[in-house]
């Protein structure tokens, strides 16, 4: 049985370390099977350097046509599983064609690695960066192994962020006056605000911030978008009369949100909403949704 | 259904403490285990169960309590955490991170008294963060509580003067901009409940007619007012908690608190609501607030709903001030200064004017609590309150009598007051209003009022000593004195009214000034007033003021003595006229008893002062009544022994004069119908011949003439009585008889010998012994009692013994 075992078994182990492993930030990622693992956390521009070793099994040597290390940027749509699109890719050759019969070692560096993309795990669309080591050999397939890492970019904050002002209603029924008071968010901010309420003939039974986000993939025809409500926000309760204005203070720190992602590869976007909801006595929505950016803002 | 509902409501409740309990249970288990997450995520659940629009206020005040009692823990577990070094920052920012807004915010107030208490934020700025975001809730019953919560919470953390939160130097404007506004908030918010409850109540109101008659929605709607009372209390505590600030001075409450909360309450336009917070308003804060504010809040009447009760509110005011101004003399002059008179007539003048359809009850309370203002805060400023009767009286007329019978009580308040204050119906005679005032009671009404007002002279025994006040005091009491116009004499009560005359009888003899010619004009005046009462009240008041004026009389006899008299114009014979007048009026009564008692009366004054034409007049009218109108046998019997007393005692006739009268006096009594009263008058008439200290009456001849004359219409009865029932009847006439002749024989009339008083005890003895005789021991007794003071008199010896020494026994 160790026998039978043994010969399904992969020839050898191969591990990949970076070489800032102990110190760099790791952050959880979430697997395909839904288990979550702790990644590293990379940036646009970083070194990503460290060590592969390969170590054959006891008694095992392993042929190969040679080892390389690929970093790739990869974008995958559900819709269209299996297919990758890769949107980066840098290889390193880490060894000619040869024997390995023991444990090997070689590091590994790509430098100044442009990522421009963040990761990001959506509906329908992955986008993710992973190191893939490839031990290409003769007969038999090529043993692979990879190691995926996370990549968030941060923005400064923006020089131009004006609050987000208007008023809307339903003739002689409902007039609103809402106000944000600002367009772009970072994602540990808090949205400060106010509803003024200058028509009310409506019995309103309640009014909810919700936070929307609308995935877009594909393009033209294959357009697929996907809207989740990422927060449920229960900002008045009861009727107001008029005249009233209702203050608005929502943290964005509780839920997951990601920076806005616009046209990313001409193959998705993410974006941002803020959805106002106001519900009458017959559970009637009237709703009005604003755009908003998320940012990710240099933690200090 | 309704009853349905109830049921409902109950099931509610009891699923609502249900998930609270359940909830509180793990919230406690994550506070035990000091699990932060947890015990946030439990209570906000538990919190939510307070999201149920189900209840009515009252059963959600319950479950609002039980949350209550469960935040306080978590209020403790907050304290515990940020001294383990959990940042109270980031604790206020993580209770807001729940999705659903009544659980967010009551766990925001919770930290929020934590965030104060720890004081690394200043107290004002986290108060203003909480009442600003309470905006949230605008649903009435649920907003109202949260606020209620915050208004609770956060009292002992209020930057008050001496509050260790107490900040820079305007921190106790901030705390009174933060109550004033959560107590806007709140109010605006009752508001939308009342009149939800007014939408809500509606259609539950034709359901209930349809089912259950008439009796559900006025059940219901006693229902809804409750619970609107209910909520009012949550948002009334806002103001209690504003009159606690210390640091609210004078001026602060004048500029900034008082304008903004009438305002409020003026906006709320709700009925109740308002005379509500009006009411809390004058109870909370301090008197001498109200004084000096008394424009502004006076201002605020005429604004509010022309249903509101604005007349408690103001009584209350007036009766806050009153008690003020009653409980220390320095605070007058304050009152003075601020004019507090006049504002708060004026006041009720627009009220009034503004609410023409207030009910007359309102109107006389209105004035009957600015009436008990005016006399404790101006006792001395009686115009003040003759002022005040003036407006009422004013707004009364034109109405008619009231028929209400509250408004009425209140007129007898309102006109009791000034009574209870002066303890002196002198005062209150100067009102020129108060008789005015009193037309407008009803009859019976009247009556009480001037029960009450007699009452007070007497409890006070105040003395009415002038005419003018006896005038006007008559002019009040007027419905006890005569019969009103239209007024129903056959249902008065005989006995109610026998009582309020006697009252009336006593109040004459209360009336009394030593100087005689004022004491004539009041007799007069009185006099005056009393006839007109009719024939039912005169037996009542003649009496006391004939008595009345014969004490002038007495009086004046006994000045006559000093030489000052001459020039008097009130003489014994001008009170003698008048008082014959006066008698006479009884014979239209007809009271003659009472007549004849009155003139023998004035005889024997007439007697004292000499005045022998005027006694002989009186007693011709006595006799006239006795001749003409004294029919009853019984009657004429007391009436004849009170003229032979009077007329025994009488030393101003002439020989002739006195002859005639005796003569007629025993010509009466031998008339009378029975025969032993005709004994007995006889053998009283010879008194009239006998006057023990006045010499020129002895005739001991006609002594002798009625003893024996007496004695025979004895044997007649005797004989009468024999015949008619076949026995003798008793001897006590002749004892009686045998008592005359003894006394006679004492005083030493001649004519009397011992012979015939030995033959009249033989007679007796004889009598007694008769067979046909019907024994009697009281004429036993009688006689045996007589023996036995003549056996008395011998032996006592000396010259009355040896007088007494022949008769035999």
């Amino acid at each position: 049985m160790n026998f039978l075992i043994g010969a399904f078994k992969p020839a050898c182990n191969i591990s990949i370390t970076f070489s800032d492993g102990k110190t760099r930030k790791q952050v959880p990622m979430k697997k395909e099977n839904g288990q979550t693992v702790m990644v590293p956390l990379f940036q646009s521009q970083e070194n990503i350097a460290g060590k592969i070793s390969i170590e054959p099994f006891q008694g095992k040597k392993i042929e190969h046509n040679g080892v390389k290390v690929e970093l790739l940027g990869q974008i995958e749509m559900f819709f269209d599983r299996g297919n990758f699109y890769d949107f980066t890719s840098l290889v390193r050759e880490l060894d000619v064609p040869g024997e390995i019969y023991e444990r090997k070692t070689y590091p590994f560096e790509f430098s100044t690695v442009e990522m421009p993309y963040e990761s990001y795990n959506g509906v329908n669309v992955r986008l993710r960066y992973v190191l893939k080591v490839t031990i290409s050999r003769n007969y038999g397939a090529s043993i692979m192994e990879y190691q995926d890492f996370v990549v968030r970019n941060y923005s400064p904050p923006p020089s131009i962020n004006n609050s987000i002002k208007m008023e809307v209603g339903i003739e002689d029924c409902l007039h609103i006056e809402f106000e944000y008071n600002k367009s772009k968010y970072h994602l540990k901010d808090v949205i400060i605000g106010k509803i003024y309420f200058l028509l009310v003939r409506i019995k309103i039974k309640n009014m909810d911030l919700e936070i929307r986000r609308r995935e877009s993939t594909g393009s033209g025809a294959n357009t697929h978008v996907e809207t989740e409500t990422l927060a449920k926000f229960e900002l008045m309760d009861g009727a107001p009369v008029r005249g009233e204005s209702i203050p608005i203070r929502l943290f964005l720190s509780p839920y997951e949100l990601t920076p806005t992602h616009r046209n990313i590869n001409n193959k998705f976007s993410v974006k941002y909403y803020l959805n106002l909801v106001l519900v009458d006595e017959e559970d009637r929505r009237y709703f009005k949704q604003q755009e908003i950016t998320i940012y990710r803002l240099q933690e200090s | 259904m309704i009853a349905d509902g109830v049921e409902d409501e109950e099931k509610w409740l009891a699923a609502g403490i249900a998930g609270l309990q359940q909830n509180a249970f793990y919230m406690h288990r994550a506070l035990d285990s000091n699990n932060l997450r947890d015990a946030l995520k439990y209570s906000a659940q538990m919190l939510s169960e307070l999201r149920t629009s189900r209840l009515s206020p009252h059963k959600y005040y319950e479950l609002y309590m039980r949350a209550f009692d469960e935040l306080r823990k978590l209020e403790m577990f907050f304290k515990e955490e940020t001294r383990r070094g959990c940042s109270i920052i980031d604790l206020y920012e993580l209770v807001q991170h729940a999705g659903n807004i009544l659980p967010r915010l009551y766990l925001l107030c919770t930290v929020g008294c934590v965030y104060i208490k720890t004081k690394e934020a200043p107290a004002k700025d986290v108060l203003k963060d909480l009442v600003e975001m309470c905006r949230g809730i605008q649903h009435p019953v649920r907003g109202l509580f949260l606020r209620s919560y915050l208004a609770q919470v956060s009292r002992d953390k209020l930057p008050d003067i001496g509050s260790e939160y107490e900040g820079d130097a305007d921190s106790v404007v901030d705390a009174v901009e933060f109550v004033l506004q959560n107590f806007t908030e709140m109010n605006k918010l009752c508001y939308t409940a009342c009149q939800s409850f007014i939408l809500l109540a509606d259609p539950e109101l034709r359901l209930a007619v349809g089912l259950s008659g008439l009796q559900g929605p006025a059940r219901e709607k006693e229902k809804r007012e409750k619970e609107r009372s209910e909520l009012r209390d949550l948002v009334g505590k806002n103001l209690h908690v504003l009159g606690q600030i210390e640091g609210v001075d004078l001026d602060m409450y004048k500029d900034t608190v008082l304008p903004r909360v009438l305002e409020q309450v003026v906006n709320c336009k709700d009925e109740l609501a308002q005379y509500y917070l009006m009411d809390c308003i004058i109870q909370v804060f301090p008197d001498e607030y109200h004084l000096q504010t008394l424009d502004v809040l006076l201002g605020a009447f005429p604004q509010l709903q022309p249903t509101v009760d604005i007349k408690t509110v103001l009584s209350r005011l007036m009766e806050r001030l009153s008690n003020y101004a009653a409980s220390s003399a320095d605070v007058l002059p304050e009152f003075l200064q601020v004019e507090a008179f006049s504002k708060l007539n004026n006041a009720i003048g627009k009220v009034i004017e503004a609410q023409p359809d207030m009910p007359t009850l309102g109107v006389i309370t209105l004035y009957s609590s600015l009436l008990t203002f005016t006399l404790h805060v101006h006792p001395e400023r009686l115009d003040y309150a003759d002022q005040v009767l003036g407006a009422c009286v004013k707004k009364l007329s034109g109405k008619g009598k009231l028929q209400d019978n509250k408004a009425t009580k209140q007129i007898v308040a309102l006109l009791s007051a000034p009574l209870e204050k002066y303890n002196d119906i002198v005062t209150a005679l100067k009102l020129s209003n108060y008789p005015r005032m009193m037309e407008y009671l009803d009859s019976e009404t009247n009556k009480v009022m001037a029960t009450v007002i007699i009452q007070s002279i007497m409890k006070n025994k105040t003395r009415i000593s002038t005419a003018d006040r006896v005038e006007a005091l008559f002019e009040l009491i007027k419905g006890l004195i005569k019969d009103l116009d239209g007024s129903p004499d056959d249902e008065v009560d005989e006995d109610d009214f026998k009582e309020e005359q006697n009252s009336v009888a006593r109040l004459i003899q209360m009336l009394y000034n030593d100087d005689p010619e004022e004491m004539f004009k009041i007799i007069c005046t009185v006099r005056k007033h009393i006839l007109a009462g009719g024939p039912k009240r005169l037996p009542f008041t003649v009496p006391p003021l004939v008595y009345s004026s014969l004490k002038l009389v007495r009086q004046l006899q006994s000045q006559e003595e000093n030489p000052f008299g001459e020039e008097e114009s009130t003489t014994p014979k001008k009170i003698f006229q008048l008082l014959n007048q006066t008698v006479e009026t009884l014979s239209n009564v007809p009271a003659p008893e009472l007549a004849l008692q009155l003139y023998l009366q004035c005889a024997e004054a007439a007697n004292d002062c000499d005045l022998e034409p005027v006694a002989y007049e009186f007693f011709t009218q006595a006799y006239i009544l006795y001749e003409e109108e004294i029919s009853d046998s019984r009657a004429q019997v007391t009436a004849i022994h009170l003229i032979i007393g009077t007329l025994q005692r009488m030393h101003v006739f002439g020989v002739e004069n006195r002859d005639t009268l005796t003569h007629k006096a025993t010509g009466y009594s031998a008339k009378l119908l029975k025969k032993p009263d005709q004994c007995r008058a006889v053998y009283a008439c010879s008194h009239l011949f006998w006057v023990d200290d006045q010499d020129n009456i002895k005739d001991g001849e006609r002594v002798l003439l009625c003893l024996k004359r007496a004695l025979r219409i004895a044997n007649a009865a005797q004989q009468m009585s024999n015949a008619a029932r076949g026995s003798t009847g008793s001897v006590t006439l002749f004892v009686e008889i045998l008592n005359k002749y003894l006394y006679f024989y004492e005083k030493g009339n001649p004519q009397i010998n011992v012979a015939a008083i030995q033959s009249l005890i033989e007679l007796i003895t004889t009598e007694m012994q008769s067979e046909t005789s019907t024994p009697d021991p009281a004429a036993d007794a009688f006689f045996a009692s007589t023996l036995r003071y003549i056996e008395f008199q011998k032996q006592k010896g000396g010259a009355v013994g040896e007088k007494y020494e022949p008769i035999k026994v």
